[in-house]
C-alpha cells in the first residue's frame, strides 16, 4: 500500500468489509430457516384435519366428546330449556359478548359444537356443571354457559368454534 | 491458552464479571490474541472445519431425533416420514447423512496434513493422541449412526461389526449377546445404539476442548515444522488473520458439501439401505460406508478371525503411538527427503486398501491387499524407526520468518499453490 | 504438498487400479442402458406429464401386486408431483375402500379413501402376498427407485459425482421392465420362474407385467411397453425421491449464494493479509 492512502481506498476498503459481514449474516439466517421450520406440524398432521360424526345416537341432553387434530370437541345435543338459557342471556354482562345465534348453524339450534379446551390454560372443561348449566373448567374455576359462553373465572374467551358442516341431518364434518 | 491474555475489561461492569468469571478473557486469548504461525498453508485450515461439522452434525443430529423413533417395527418409516412429510427434513437428514462423509473427508486431511508435517512429535504427543481419541470416537458414532434407518446395510453391518468381538477367546460370544441385548441383532440393539450415538458426539466435543486445550498450550505446528522463535516476527493474531482464513476455507467447503447434499445425496450411501431390514437375508455385497474400508481390507486381508480383527484394531492403535515410532529429530517433510517419498507411498496405500475394502474378496483382489496391509504396517514398524537414522534432512530455516521470506524471494510460488488448494478437492 | 503431488498421487493410485477393476468387469451382465431422464442433472426436474401417465401405469399394473405404503393419496396435489387437483386426487382416493375402526361397537368397518390415508396395499401382510405369488414377496415401491442399482465400476464411480449421475435405480426399474426376452440357449429358467436380462441371476418371479396398449394414455403417447416402462420408472422415482425438484431448486441458490460469499470472503481475507508476508 502506497504512502498515499485516500479516504476513497479506505472506504472501498470499508465497503468489502460491510458487504462480506452482510452477505454472510443473510448466510446464517437462511442456514437457522430450516431448522425452525422443521418444528412445524408436518404434512402428515397437517393432513388429518377431517373428522366426519354421525350425531344420530346422541340424545337430547347428551354432550358428546369426539376428537379432531388431536383435540377434544364437545359435541351438545342441547334441550329446550338450554336453548332458552342461552338465546336469553344478558350479553351486556359478558366478558365476550356473542348471541347465541352466532355460535350455531342456522336451523340447528339444539346442536352446539365447540373446542373442548378452556381458552384460560388449556384444561378441559367439564360438562353439565357450573352456575349456568354449560361447562366447569376444574382448574382454575372458569365457568361458561349453555352457549360455550364464558361467564366467571379467568378465563378470557368464549370456547372455540371449529370449523363445521352438516352433510346431512345426522352427520357432521368438522375441519 | 494461557500466557497470552491481554485483555483488560474497560467498564466496570465488565471488570466485575471479569473478576469473577475470567470467560471473555479466556475467548480473547484462545480465540483473539493466540499467536498463530504465520507461514500457516490451508491444510491447517481443517481444525476449524472439523469444529463447524461437529457442531453442523450434532444440531442437524439433535433436530432429527425430534421426529425418529427407534424402534425396530418403525424406525425405517419414520426415516421416510422426515424424509417426505417433516418440513425440510429432507435436507436436514441429507445434511446429517453426507454431514458424516465430509467430517470423515476432513479429519483424514487433518490427519494426513499431522503425519506430512510431524505434527505429533515432541512437544505435541497428548496433542496427538488426544487426535487418535476423537477419531475412535468419531468412527464409533459414525456406526451406530448407519444403524439407524434401521435398512439391510444397517442390520447387516450392525451383526457383522459387532461380530468381530465374538473373534475375542472364550468370552467372545457372551460379549455379542451383551452387546446386542438378544441373541441377534435386533429391538435392543437398535436401541441403545440410538442413546450412544446421541452420547457420543458429546464426548468427542469435550475430547475436541482438550484437544484445543494441549493445542494453544504448546503452539501449532507448521509447515516448516521450527518452533516460534518471536512472537513478533513469527506469528500473526488469530484473529483477524486465522479467523478469516478459516471463515474463508470452511465457505469453500460447504460449496464441496453441499454438491453432495443438493445434487448427489445417496452417493455416498448404498442402495441397499433403502431396502427395510430382512434379519432372514444378507444383500449379495456388503460393504461398510467407504470411511471404514481401509480397515475393513486390513481385516478381510488375514485368513484368520482372531487375526484379521486384531490387525484391524491395531491398524489404529499404531497410530497412537506414532511420536514415538518416528525417531526423525525433523517435523516437516520438506525438510526429510526420503520420509517425503514413503509419506507418499503409504498415501498411496491407504487409500489403496480403502479401494480393495470395496471389492469383493477374491483373486487379484485378496493377494494385493495381503501386500498393503504387510506394507501399512511396516511402514509405521520399520521403515519411521529406521528412517530418522538413516535419513539426511535438508537444513531447517533459522525461524518461520526466515523461512517466509527465503520463499518470497524465490517468488511466492508455494503461496499461490497452497492458496488454491481448497479449491482443488 | 503441492498441487502437482497431490495429482500425481491420485494419478498414481488410479493407474494401480484400473486394471484390475477393468478386467473384473468383463464377465458381468449387461449394464442398463442410462436413459435421458427429465430429473437428471442440476436444473433435472421432473415431467408432470410423465408423472400422471406413470401413475396411470402404476394405479392399473402395478399396486394389483405391489404396496407403496409410504405414498399417500394427498402426495398426488403436492408440488414436484404429478400435481393433480385436490378434487382429482379426493376422487382418486374415494375409488378405493380402506379399513378404518374401530367404531363405538368395536367393530373395524370399510370407508371409501381420503387424501390423508397412504396407497392401500393389496395385500394384508407379507405372508398373503407371498401365498398369492408363488412364494414371491413383491417389494414394497416406496422407495424402490432408491433401493435398486447396478454395478458400476472404476471410473465410472468417480465420473459419476461429477456429472451428477444419481439415475441408476430408475435405470435399472426401465431395463428389467423391458428386458423380459426368451432364455438363451442352454439356459434352463425354473418353473414359475421368466428369463429377465438385468434381474440379478436371471431368473425373476415376476412374469412380463406390460405388455403393448395395455394401459390406455389419452394425450397421444405411444402406448408401447418401452413408454409405460420408461413412464412408470420416473413415477416411482418421485415417489422415492418427492422433494428432487425443490432439493435442485434451493441447491442452486445456495451454490450461487456461496460462491458470492466465497469471493468476499477471499478478498476481505487477502486484504487483511495484505501487508504480512507468509
Amino acid at each position: 500500500m502506497a504512502h498515499t492512502e485516500t479516504s476513497q481506498k479506505a472506504s472501498r476498503r470499508d465497503f468489502l468489509y460491510i458487504a462480506t459481514g452482510a452477505v454472510g449474516a443473510v448466510g446464517v439466517a437462511g442456514m437457522v430457516w430450516p431448522f425452525i421450520s422443521q418444528l412445524q406440524p408436518d404434512a402428515s398432521v397437517l393432513a388429518l384435519s377431517t373428522t366426519e360424526v354421525d350425531i344420530s345416537p346422541i340424545a337430547e341432553g347428551q354432550i358428546v366428546t369426539v376428537q379432531w387434530r388431536g383435540k377434544p370437541i364437545f359435541i351438545s345435543h342441547r334441550t329446550k330449556k338450554e336453548i332458552e338459557e342461552a338465546q336469553k342471556a344478558d350479553l351486556a354482562s359478558m366478558r365476550d359478548p356473542q348471541p347465541d345465534a352466532d355460535r350455531v348453524k342456522p336451523g340447528k339450534d339444539e346442536w352446539l359444537v365447540v373446542i373442548g379446551i378452556c381458552t384460560h390454560l388449556g384444561c378441559v372443561p367439564l360438562g353439565h356443571q357450573g352456575a349456568y348449566d354449560g361447562w366447569f373448567c376444574p382448574c382454575h374455576g372458569s365457568v361458561y354457559d349453555t352457549s360455550g359462553r364464558i361467564r366467571q373465572g379467568p378465563a378470557p374467551l368464549n370456547l372455540a368454534l371449529p370449523p363445521y358442516a352438516f352433510t346431512s341431518d345426522t352427520k357432521i364434518v368438522i375441519g | 491458552m494461557e500466557g497470552h491474555s491481554t485483555y483488560q475489561p474497560k467498564s466496570k461492569v465488565a471488570q466485575w464479571f471479569e473478576s469473577r468469571l475470567p470467560i471473555v478473557g479466556l475467548v480473547h486469548s484462545s480465540a483473539i490474541a493466540y499467536p498463530v504461525p504465520k507461514n500457516l498453508n490451508y491444510f491447517w485450515t481443517f481444525g476449524a472445519i472439523l469444529s463447524f461439522m461437529l457442531v453442523v452434525q450434532i444440531v442437524s443430529g439433535v433436530v432429527l431425533a425430534m421426529h425418529y423413533v427407534a424402534y425396530a417395527p418403525v424406525s425405517f418409516a419414520r426415516v421416510e416420514h422426515i424424509m417426505r412429510d417433516v418440513d425440510y427434513g429432507w435436507l436436514i437428514r441429507y445434511i446429517h447423512a453426507n454431514g458424516a462423509s465430509m467430517f470423515f473427508i476432513a479429519v483424514y486431511i487433518h490427519i494426513f496434513r499431522g503425519l506430512y508435517y510431524g505434527s505429533y512429535k515432541a512437544p505435541r504427543e497428548v496433542l496427538w493422541i488426544l487426535g487418535v481419541i476423537i477419531y475412535l470416537l468419531m468412527m464409533a458414532t459414525a456406526f451406530m449412526g448407519y444403524v439407524l434407518p434401521w435398512g439391510q446395510m444397517s442390520f447387516w453391518g450392525a451383526t457383522v461389526i459387532t461380530n468381530l468381538f465374538s473373534a475375542i477367546p472364550v468370552v467372545g460370544e457372551v460379549i455379542v449377546q451383551w452387546l446386542w441385548g438378544g441373541y441377534s441383532v435386533g429391538d435392543p440393539t437398535l436401541n441403545r445404539f440410538f442413546a450412544l450415538h446421541y452420547l457420543l458426539p458429546f464426548m468427542i466435543a469435550g475430547v475436541v476442548g482438550l484437544h484445543i486445550w494441549a493445542l494453544h498450550h504448546v503452539g501449532q505446528n507448521n509447515p516448516d515444522g521450527i518452533d516460534v522463535k518471536s512472537v513478533s516476527k513469527d506469528t500473526v493474531p488469530f484473529t483477524p488473520y486465522a479467523t478469516l482464513k478459516d471463515v474463508f476455507a470452511t465457505c469453500v467447503f460447504l460449496l464441496f458439501f453441499c454438491w453432495f447434499i443438493f445434487y448427489i445425496p445417496n452417493y455416498l450411501g448404498h442402495s441397499d439401505n433403502y431396502i427395510p431390514a430382512n434379519p432372514m437375508s444378507t444383500p449379495a455385497h456388503i460393504v461398510p460406508e467407504w470411511y471404514f474400508l481401509p480397515f475393513y481390507a486390513i481385516l478381510r486381508s488375514i485368513p484368520d478371525k482372531l487375526g484379521g480383527v486384531l490387525a484391524m484394531f491395531a491398524a489404529i492403535a499404531v497410530l497412537a503411538f506414532l511420536p514415538w515410532l518416528d525417531t526423525s529429530k525433523v517435523r516437516s517433510a520438506r525438510y526429510r527427503p526420503m520420509y517425503r517419498i514413503f509419506f507418499w507411498i503409504f498415501a498411496v496405500v491407504a487409500v489403496g486398501l480403502g479401494y480393495l475394502g470395496s471389492q469383493p474378496s477374491e483373486g487379484i483382489y485378496v493377494i494385493v491387499s495381503r501386500i498393503f496391509t504387510v506394507y501399512y504396517f511396516v511402514h509405521f514398524l520399520i521403515i519411521l524407526p529406521l528412517l530418522g537414522f538413516v535419513e539426511k534432512p535438508k537444513p531447517l530455516p533459522a525461524s518461520i520468518a526466515d523461512a517466509v521470506l527465503a520463499r518470497h524471494a524465490k517468488g511466492g510460488a508455494t503461496v499461490v499453490a497452497g492458496a488454491a488448494a481448497p479449491e482443488t478437492k | 504438498m503441492t498441487i502437482r503431488s497431490i495429482l500425481f498421487g491420485a494419478a498414481a493410485a488410479a493407474l494401480l487400479f484400473a486394471a484390475p477393476a477393468s478386467a473384473a468387469e468383463g464377465g458381468h451382465d449387461d449394464r442398463p442402458a442410462r436413459l435421458s431422464w427429465s430429473f437428471a442433472g442440476p436444473f433435472g426436474m421432473y415431467d408432470t406429464a410423465q408423472l400422471q401417465r406413470g401413475f396411470k401405469v402404476f394405479k392399473e399394473v402395478c399396486s394389483s401386486c405391489h404396496s407403496a405404503n409410504f405414498f399417500y393419496f394427498r402426495n398426488l396435489v403436492q408440488p414436484g408431483g404429478p400435481r393433480f387437483s385436490e378434487a382429482q386426487a379426493k376422487q382418486i382416493a374415494a375409488e378405493y375402500q380402506i379399513t378404518d375402526g374401530p367404531n363405538d361397537s368395536g367393530d373395524m368397518f370399510q370407508r371409501p379413501g381420503r387424501l390423508s390415508d397412504h396407497w392401500p396395499a393389496p395385500f394384508p401382510n407379507d405372508q398373503a402376498a407371498r401365498a398369492s405369488n408363488g412364494g414371491a414377496l413383491p417389494p414394497d415401491m416406496s422407495v424402490l427407485a432408491k433401493a435398486r442399482s447396478y454395478h458400476v465400476g472404476f471410473p465410472g464411480f468417480v465420473t459419476d459425482a461429477f456429472i451428477q449421475y444419481q439415475e441408476h435405480g430408475v435405470d435399472y426399474i426401465h431395463a428389467l421392465l423391458t428386458g423380459y426376452a426368451e432364455p438363451p440357449e442352454g439356459v434352463h429358467v425354473q418353473s414359475g420362474l421368466h428369463y429377465n436380462k438385468y434381474f440379478p441371476g436371471n431368473q425373476i418371479a415376476m412374469p412380463a407385467p406390460l405388455s403393448d396398449g395395455q394401459v390406455e394414455y389419452t394425450d397421444g403417447t405411444p402406448q408401447t411397453v418401452d413408454q409405460y416402462a420408461t413412464d412408470v420408472s420416473a413415477f416411482l422415482m418421485w415417489m422415492a425421491e418427492p422433494h428432487l425438484d425443490a432439493r435442485k431448486r434451493i441447491g442452486f441458490q445456495v451454490v450461487i449464494f456461496l460462491i458470492v460469499l466465497s469471493g468476499l470472503l477471499y478478498f476481505t481475507k487477502k486484504k487483511v493479509w495484505s501487508k504480512v508476508p507468509h
